[in-house]
């Protein structure tokens, strides 16, 4: 029996043909010699010539990688911890409030988490003096917020589903807890932390709402500088940003993804050169 | 080495209980960052707009809050409005989600393995690319002068008399951008749980009611569409729940006479700089998006302890 039949097949192409249309007719018109986005004048280059002679585009893409480096990683280390507690640590005071509190940012609409965030930094510079202006810290304290939940229910997923066995083993082996921890679980559910940490890399990267709120004057992001100039309406020169976005994004997923796959591979061929010395 | 810093560490938190300030880091992050913002909003929708800065105090006598906000929330038509076209909005995109996804989905999950990673990976890809950068490029479509336009206005033009032709189709400042954009941005997050959930059904019992003589749209209404509807609900919630919260699509493609509510959160707190007004409707839309979900929980797990009862 054909599994695949023709109306699947041709929801599919259609649904494809939906996401990437945009893209490439984006794309295709960076290279238009005209000024009009839309209507094109012949093949230049010119616009990418003048997005890499553009300081204002390579000031902010510096400090968006900045504030994306700092916030993920430190969402992923309290973002793991989180996990751990939830899915190891079956009891402990608070634990309801705990979870909502993980949950609850997944599901609140950012423009609600923006305000919130900005509001409470204001309060803070009028109770405390901190802080004293908003920029870096304030806009990574914000992305930390939001993106460690990500981190938690990747792992908290990966370590529901991870045998217990194995961590019972180097218990009964003699382990403290921590050595557990750190010799047994962590090694295990690398990978999962390992994505967790991208997911959080990259919504950092992309946020255009909660950093509108938490930054302030001078510290503007690659996104909330191409906010500001989309809003105006669409220009060749942002078609010719975009490419290059698109194209290193594309570049690093595929290169990510054969990465993982040879490992994948690796760890396979390992596991089963380890069976059969065994036997 | 293990006597070194680690070592050291692994005794401190060995000694001062390590369990606990796994537990406590998070815990006292989220509650600072996020828990205490929330409950200054709350507070802020019960106070009232001042000239000074911040924009904002209390009432001078008691009981100092006040509901006025609230008040105004459901007597200005603009607020009920805005929040009947977010939804209004929000469900057309989750049910053309559902409509385009769930073939799609079914499509992949039937595909064989090598076929299926590649075309999951064609559907994330989009994801990773820039959010902001995806909205501008059907701002590049929709206008009236894009080949897209121009395209679809010729096509229109076949079914409709020469006196009544278009010049072009008017998209762009519009509800049906908005959906379309919508539509387009949150697709993904229908079609991955969908896929999840359909990999995991049992292909035996589609063959067992082929066997059976069932015809195939028999098959998918009684046995493949039943045991997917946790798919269809958490893509349904995974579209809506953001979409009607939405502030980027709106703002760049909607039309300023009918915004959606993320657009008039936005819009009083900064352009009229009245916190307690921009508060109150925040207020409202999380109830209004957490109402329906808690009701889903309670219900499912009424239902969870009811199967659970049965011998």
């Amino acid at each position: 029996m054909n599994r695949r039949p023709l109306f699947l097949m041709s929801c599919l192409c259609f649904g494809f043909a939906f996401l990437y249309v945009p893209i490439l007719s984006m794309m295709f018109f960076s290279f238009n010699k005209s000024r009009l986005a839309t209507v094109w004048g012949g093949f230049s280059f010119q616009w990418y010539g003048k997005l890499f002679a553009n300081d204002q585009i390579i000031k902010a893409t510096v400090l968006s990688l900045k504030i994306a480096l700092t916030s993920a990683t430190f969402a992923t280390i309290i973002g793991t911890m989180a996990g751990i507690a939830l899915a190891r640590f079956r009891v402990f005071r608070g634990r309801t409030l705990f979870t909502g509190l993980v949950t609850a940012p997944l599901i609140m609409p950012e423009v609600i988490t923006g305000i919130s965030s900005l509001m409470l930094f204001i309060m803070m510079a009028e109770w405390i003096g901190w802080p004293g202006s908003r920029g870096f810290t304030t806009i990574t304290i914000a992305h930390i917020t939001f993106s460690m939940t990500y981190v938690t229910t990747i792992v908290q997923s990966r370590l529901s589903s991870m045998d217990v066995s194995i961590e019972e083993a180097a218990m009964d082996l003699g382990s403290k807890p921590w050595q557990v921890l750190t010799d047994v679980t962590l090694p295990i559910i690398f990978p999962a932390i390992l994505s967790g940490w991208l997911l959080a890399f990259t919504i950092s990267l992309d946020d255009v709402v909660i950093t509108s709120f938490t930054t302030g004057p001078g510290n503007t992001t690659l996104p909330i500088l191409i906010w500001s100039k989309v809003r105006l309406g669409v220009t060749p020169d942002i078609n010719a940003l975009a490419t290059v976005i698109v194209m290193v994004v594309a570049v690093g997923v595929a290169l990510a993804g054969y990465i993982l796959h040879r490992s994948e591979k690796r760890r396979e061929k390992d596991i089963q050169m380890a069976i059969a010395a065994n036997t | 080495m293990t006597y070194g810093v680690t070592g050291m560490l692994r005794q401190w938190f060995h000694l001062k209980g390590w369990r606990k300030s796994i537990i406590s880091i998070p815990y006292i992050w989220l509650v600072a960052f996020f828990l205490v913002p929330f409950i200054i909003v709350i507070g802020m929708s019960l106070g009232v707009r001042t000239s000074t800065s911040p924009p904002i105090g209390f009432a001078a006598e008691w009981p100092y809050v006040t509901l006025e906000n609230y008040g105004r929330l459901f007597g200005d038509s603009l607020y009920v409005r805005a929040y009947l076209i977010s939804i209004y909005n929000a469900a057309i995109a989750t049910a053309l989600c559902l409509l385009l996804g769930y073939p799609m989905a079914l499509c992949i999950a039937r595909s064989n393995r090598s076929w299926r990673n590649i075309l999951l990976m064609l559907i994330i890809l989009p994801f990773w690319t820039s959010f902001l950068l995806r909205v501008y490029a059907w701002m590049g479509l929709m206008g009236s002068n894009s080949w897209f336009n121009k395209d679809l206005t010729a096509f229109v033009n076949l079914f409709l008399p020469a006196s009544q032709a278009f010049k072009f189709i008017p998209m762009m400042n519009t509800n049906f951008a908005v959906v379309l954009v919508l539509v387009y941005s949150y697709l993904p997050f229908m079609i991955l749980p969908l896929y999840a959930n359909l990999e995991n059904l049992d292909g035996t019992l589609n063959e067992a009611a082929m066997d059976l003589g069932s015809r195939p749209y028999q098959v998918f209404k009684d046995i493949t569409l039943p045991l997917s509807m946790p798919g269809v609900i958490a893509g349904g919630l995974l579209v809506f729940i953001p979409a009607s919260g939405e502030l980027i699509i709106p703002t760049l493609v909607g039309s300023a006479a009918d915004p959606m509510i993320g657009r008039v959160i936005s819009d009083e707190f900064s352009a009229a700089r009245n916190w307690p007004m921009a508060s109150a409707v925040a207020v409202a839309l999380l109830v209004m998006l957490v109402l329906p979900m808690m009701v889903y929980s309670y219900f499912e797990a009424r239902a969870q302890a009811g199967q659970d009862g049965k011998p």
